[in-house]
């Protein structure tokens, strides 16, 4: 074999590729299936406490603020490992996916909060008093004037966050989720061989690179003009 | 309530899982100190290339660029670690995470460092030439300060970011503070150690937060 075939056999195996395909497949469609169940709940619960956060009541905000700097300090994967491996000593067993979730989701949340938080700082005092002297109480104020414009800013930001966050659904693999790359990592201790791995390199890119340029759009975009 | 704090934060546990804990956080701390610097060394040669003026290059380096913040970056780690070796590349766990971070966290201090950059007036650097300064001065001496004011915020958010990704050498067992902690954990099956890990990572990375919350903020007002 010369360095070539070698290389080919071991990363680009069309034997290998064509038997594990399709496990690849099914880890793509679980990752597809946590990254939105994290978007969802995580942007919901981020915008939820940085509206309850402009009610101003002084206990309640430094409590957000300290859930906020915990989850944006401590690193997702330690965040997982504590819930899979931690909580059952509780009596709380989560599933692998369960646990990915519910800790990605705890992390983009505090992400979110903190970029709501700060567009909805951002939207001139004015439109506040407007919303006001129209006589609308302070959530149609909120819904109606001050969310519009805060989300527009928010959405660079929030994009390019929630694409990171995103990807560290690959983190589930350490507590045992199919998801691509526990897929891939399987389907090469089985198969003796790397090409599920480039298999899997491929679906993320599939899967994440539109995305990131995307992003890449929506930065220029939606930029704030200077 | 007894028996939670029994699982998840025993005196006893803490207080033998401690030593390895401690070295634990020492090689989290190393890990740091040599991942940072080869991000930002790569950053700031991406970015460089990346503002000159010929497109063959700049598009080339804009996808390449772009793919390494596609792919996440265990998927990176696994695919040197475990993957390289077929090739009869062994870089090791030192060099896995290494070149790995250098890739990963490379591409996004470029992109960071390439907007402070293109923010910097065009005036500036004719300014320079002007003065009758040579290329490198210009870029050292004009450019490039400004350039890292620019985005100051979003470099010290980035290093918190790599500090925090350092927890995924653990999975190529590179003993960092989370592997020490589930290897503590799995020895005595109890969550204590992996809390005081936690504990850990938050005491240490907790006024990076708040500073860059501080930043943050004040980068709103500014634009207020």
């Amino acid at each position: 074999m010369t360095g070539w075939e070698g290389f080919a056999f071991s990363f680009l195996n069309a034997r290998v590729a064509a038997e594990y395909w399709p496990k690849i497949l099914e880890g793509l469609g679980v990752t597809i299936a946590l990254a939105a169940l994290i978007i969802v709940s995580g942007l919901a619960l981020g915008l939820l406490l940085a509206v309850v956060r402009t009610l101003g009541i002084r206990p309640l905000n430094w409590a957000i603020i300290f859930v906020v700097d915990l989850f944006r300090a401590l690193p997702p994967l330690v965040l997982i490992v504590l819930i899979y491996f931690g909580l059952p000593a509780a009596g709380i067993g989560f599933s692998g996916f369960a646990a990915t979730w519910l800790a990605l989701t705890l992390v983009l949340m505090a992400f979110a909060e903190e970029i709501f938080w700060g567009s909805i700082c951002a939207v001139p005092k004015g439109q506040w008093e407007a919303g006001r002297a129209l006589g609308l109480h302070f959530l149609p104020t909120m819904r109606l004037i001050v969310l519009p414009q805060a989300i527009r800013i928010a959405i660079p930001p929030l994009t390019n966050r929630t694409i990171a966050i995103t990807k560290g659904t690959a983190l589930g693999s350490v507590v045992a989720v199919s998801e691509i790359l526990g897929a891939a990592q399987s389907a090469m201790a089985f198969s003796g061989n790397p090409t599920p791995l480039m298999l899997g390199a491929v679906a993320y890119l599939v899967l994440f690179f539109p995305v990131v340029v995307l992003g890449r759009w929506i930065e220029t975009r939606f930029a704030w003009r200077r | 309530m007894n028996e939670f704090v029994q699982a998840f934060l025993n005196p006893e546990i803490a207080a033998a899982a401690l030593p390895i804990l401690w070295m634990g956080f020492q090689q989290t701390l190393l890990l740091s100190l040599l991942v940072v610097p080869l991000g930002l060394g790569a950053g700031f040669g991406f970015a460089l290339l990346s503002t000159r003026r010929e497109r063959w290059l700049r598009w080339p380096l804009v996808v390449v660029i772009d793919i390494f913040r596609a792919i996440p970056p265990l998927v990176l780690l696994i695919l040197l670690y475990a993957g390289l070796p077929f090739a009869g590349l062994d870089l090791g766990a030192w060099g896995a995470v290494a070149l790995a971070f250098m890739l990963n966290t490379g591409a996004y201090y470029a992109e960071i460092l390439r907007a402070g950059i293109e923010a910097v007036p065009a005036g500036q650097r004719e300014a320079g030439r002007a003065l009758g300064l040579k290329r490198w001065q210009i870029w050292v001496f004009i450019v490039l300060p400004q350039a890292v004011r620019n985005v100051l915020p979003d470099l010290i958010g980035n290093t918190l970011e790599v500090v925090k990704l350092t927890s995924i050498a653990s999975v190529v067992a590179l003993p960092e503070l989370l592997f020490q902690a589930r290897q503590a954990q799995s020895i005595t099956f109890n969550a204590t150690p992996i809390v005081v890990a936690a504990v850990a990572y938050f005491l240490l990375l907790w006024p990076c937060v708040r500073l860059l919350s501080r930043l943050e903020n004040r980068q709103l007002a500014a634009r207020r």
